[in-house]
């Protein structure tokens, strides 16, 4: 017998890490796909226990130390975008008050090791968020500029076009032809 | 995780058009290494003895004799070992069709050959960028577009 299975790869790994960390009364929330917020620390014992349980599904805890400062930067800066309440601040401040690190200094280190500033990480990042919200939502693209923080929706449009060298409606058109030829 | 060195194919049968790009990208001062091919068949079969060392992106001439490049780039993108590389069509043509047509069958680039040697090392570093990004960032590869 043979049997078809249908899965979201993300779906499935936010289940999995909602079976996990339930089971361990562990108070959290996902920032994305590889990084998770905890409302207390864990001690010791916990930490163990939880990465005991991780490994049962091949997962592993990276030590946050040992997280190149590039890579930490990049994660602060898809938290930043996600979360509104922080953007408050400019993020060069949010950067280096959370990094404890001039701003200079990450921005150079960033360059040296990425081949691009922080600066254009961001646009991208910001632009690959819209992308995501056009093809996930049924929101419209004025909608979408507001959620994401643009001054106008002629800002995002001109930073989608000089991103990725399309127009946010022409991206959206050849995706969906792309999926409707090739559904997964 | 990180591949500090990106591993480029270029197909292409103008050999003008080879030696220009192979030039303009050891211009640019990042960690590449390239293999150039002169058709489409001759990038296959290297592509298929080399599974375990899968290059990270392939930048694909259209028109070309033996095996042109839309058939490679359906050959890659419909095989379930081949269709994570990233393919970036590199052709004179700029009509907006052929762009989306390829796009749709699974292109990742599309970039429009350029007229000077200034243009094209911009247009190749800006390739090389972004997708440096993709590989280095854990951005959503299903939603990489990018046309220059």
């Amino acid at each position: 017998m043979t049997l078809h299975l249908k899965y979201d790869l993300s779906q499935t790994y936010k289940s999995v890490i909602e079976f996990v960390l339930k089971n361990l009364s562990i108070d959290y929330y996902l920032v994305n796909l590889n990084e998770i917020r905890l409302k207390e620390a864990l001690d010791l014992a916990q930490k163990v226990e939880l990465q005991e349980q991780l490994s049962l599904f091949n997962i592993s805890i990276v030590d946050d130390q040992k997280l190149s400062l590039v890579q930490r930067v990049k994660l602060l800066i898809n938290f930043y975008l996600e979360h509104k309440e922080v953007q408050t601040k400019n993020v060069s401040d949010y950067l280096s008050e959370e990094l404890d690190y001039s701003y200079a200094y990450l921005s150079s280190l960033f360059s040296e090791a990425t081949y691009s500033s922080i600066e254009s990480f961001i646009i991208l990042r910001r632009v690959e968020m819209a992308k995501d919200l056009l093809l996930k939502t049924d929101k419209s693209l004025t909608e979408i500029a507001f959620d994401l923080n643009y001054s106008s929706v002629a800002h995002l449009s001109s930073q989608f076009k000089k991103t990725t060298g399309l127009t946010p409606s022409a991206f959206q058109r050849i995706i969906q032809k792309r999926n409707s030829i090739n559904p997964n | 995780m990180l591949q500090d060195r990106l591993r480029i194919n270029l197909t292409d049968d103008d050999v003008d058009d080879r030696l220009f790009f192979e030039e303009a990208i050891n211009d640019l001062k990042m960690n590449t290494e390239l293999t150039t091919f002169c058709h489409g068949a001759e990038l296959m079969e290297f592509l298929n003895a080399n599974l375990a060392n899968k290059p990270d992106l392939i930048f694909l001439d259209l028109n070309m004799p033996i095996m042109n490049g839309m058939e490679c780039l359906q050959q890659i993108k419909s095989s379930p070992l081949l269709k994570d590389i990233v393919v970036a069509i590199y052709s004179t043509s700029s009509s907006e069709k052929d762009i989306e047509d390829t796009f749709i069958k699974g292109a990742d680039i599309y970039l429009t050959k350029p007229s000077s040697f200034t243009e094209l090392k911009n247009a190749i570093q800006r390739v090389l960028k972004m997708n440096w990004q993709y590989h280095t960032s854990s951005l959503n590869k299903e939603n990489f577009l990018l046309r220059v």
